[in-house]
This record gives C-alpha cells, structure tokens and sequence, in this order.
C-alpha cells in the first residue's frame, strides 16, 4: 500500500510539473516537450488503472502523432518565440485570479460531492484488454466508431482545403504544362 | 488506491490548462493548454471507468482521442492560413472583426 502512494505521489507530481511547463515555458518548443512528457506520465496513470490498450493509444497517437505535428508547425512558422506586444492591462494578475477561483470552486464541488467512494477495488483478469475493448467498439459503439471515421475524413479534407494557396496551385499548372511540352 | 486522488490531480491539471488559455498569447501554446485539459477530462474518465469496473469510460477516452487528433489537424491548418495573411499567430493580432 505504501508503495503505491509513494508511486502515485511520484507520478502526481511530475504530471502537474510537466503541466506548469507547458504553461510557464516563454519557448513553445519546450511547452511542446512539456507536454509530451505530460502525456507519457499519464499513460503510465491510465496503466496503473489497469487500461493497457488505451496507455498505448494515448502514446502513440497523442505523445506521438498529435505532438509531431504540434512541433512541425511550430518549427514551420518559426513561433518558438512572440515579443509580447500590447496586453490587456494585468492579464497576468486576472488570469492567475480567475484560475484560483476556477481551483477553488470546482476542488469545492469534487469535495463536496464524492461523498463515500471507496478505493478502487480489483478488475477481473480480462478488465480491458485489446479484446475486450473491440469487441465493445464493434458491438455497443459501433456507430460512433464509423462515424469517427468521418470527422477524420472531413478533418483530412479541411486541412488539405485551409492550407492550400492559390500560388501553389499556379507553380504546379506551370510545372505540368512545361512536361507536356517535352 | 482512491479514486478521489486520480479526481484531485485531473482537477488541478484542468486548472492549469485554463490559467495557460488566459495567460498565453501565442496561439499554439494555447492550443497545448486545450490539449492538457482533454487530457484532464480523459484522466476522470478514466479513474472512473476503473471505479466502476465498466468499459465504457474507456472507450469515450478512444472517442476523445480521435476527436482530438482531427481537432489539431483543423486547428493547426488554421494556424497556418492566419500565419500567411498576418504573418503573426499572436491572439492579440487576430482582431480584423473588432469595431
């Protein structure tokens, strides 16, 4: 029992360390690593829950494939760095103000309404394994699951559509016909 | 282990992805900060599926996470085109709607 809460104190605070990163870091590279790590940490959480299939989700698509492209467009816009021009008169201040408030009451509504929950008790042997969770997917959500695959389609098509340029498109026509003449 | 310590930290980690969407003015950071509070909610979701002993929670956690992937992918897009025309992704810049 002990050694449970000396992990779940270790874990805890590196997920709030890493979380204070992203926000505190001035570089949004290093806020991006930050929260790579986050990410990481918190599978290993969702592993200590006994949910192997979706700690791995988690790293592979979001500490994975989500932060990549977080990174790259960074690196593509060269945004590490914003000189900080014209703020909101003591946005800081307002912000850490409204951000205690936001602590205070919704810590207050958790308190208030947990009530008699009582430790996390033992899964059975077969408590989320890859198994187990697709055949839920296909059976119980198989409809949310296919329409998934449409918000993907759909994302897919309006990143093609919102980065294209006009520019583009021209030096590609100019490109092409100069092969159709050879 | 109880589940109102998976609870507190979710909560907390929710906070400071609220305080960062306030504070940042870079467009990206506070795109991370979204993403920091998904994963708050995916942790209650989580340490509640475990309570329980039920599959469910889990499987919204894989919803949320597909949703988030193709959420970034729009998002950052977005950022690109804003980036072209204003050559800025500071929040502030962003005001051509302003009276």
């Amino acid at each position: 029992m002990a050694l449970t809460w000396i992990f779940f104190i270790g874990i805890g605070l590196v997920v709030l360390i890493t979380a204070a990163g992203v926000v505190l870091s001035s570089n949004a590279i290093y806020a991006a690593l930050f929260l790579v790590a986050n990410f990481s940490v918190v599978a290993v959480l969702y592993l200590i829950l006994g949910a192997p299939f979706i700690a791995m989700a988690q790293i592979t698509v979001y500490a994975g494939a989500i932060m990549v492209l977080f990174l790259f467009v960074i690196m593509l816009l060269g945004a590490e760095k914003l000189p900080i021009t014209g703020a909101i008169p003591n946005q800081r201040i307002l912000a850490f103000g409204l951000g205690l408030i936001a602590l205070v009451e919704i810590g207050l509504f958790v308190v208030a309404r947990w009530g008699n929950l009582t430790p996390i008790g033992d899964h059975p042997a077969d408590y989320a394994s890859p198994h187990a969770i697709g055949m839920l997917l296909f059976t119980k959500y198989a409809l949310p699951f296919e329409i998934t695959s449409v918000i993907l389609l759909v994302a897919v098509i309006g990143a093609v559509v919102l980065t294209h340029s006009d520019e583009m498109v021209g030096i590609r026509r100019r490109l092409l016909s100069e092969r159709k003449k050879e | 282990m109880s589940v109102q310590y998976y609870l507190i930290l979710s909560v907390v980690m929710f906070v400071i992805g609220i305080v960062g969407v306030l504070v940042r003015r870079n467009a990206i950071v506070i795109f991370m900060c979204l993403e920091l509070m998904f994963n708050a909610a995916n942790l209650a979701f989580m340490a509640f599926a475990s309570y329980y002993n039920a599959l469910d929670g889990q499987i919204f956690v894989f919803f949320v996470l597909t949703v988030a992937a193709a959420e970034v992918a729009v998002g950052l897009a977005l950022m690109v085109a804003i980036f072209r025309a204003k050559h800025s992704i500071d929040v502030d810049q962003m005001s051509n709607l302003k009276g």
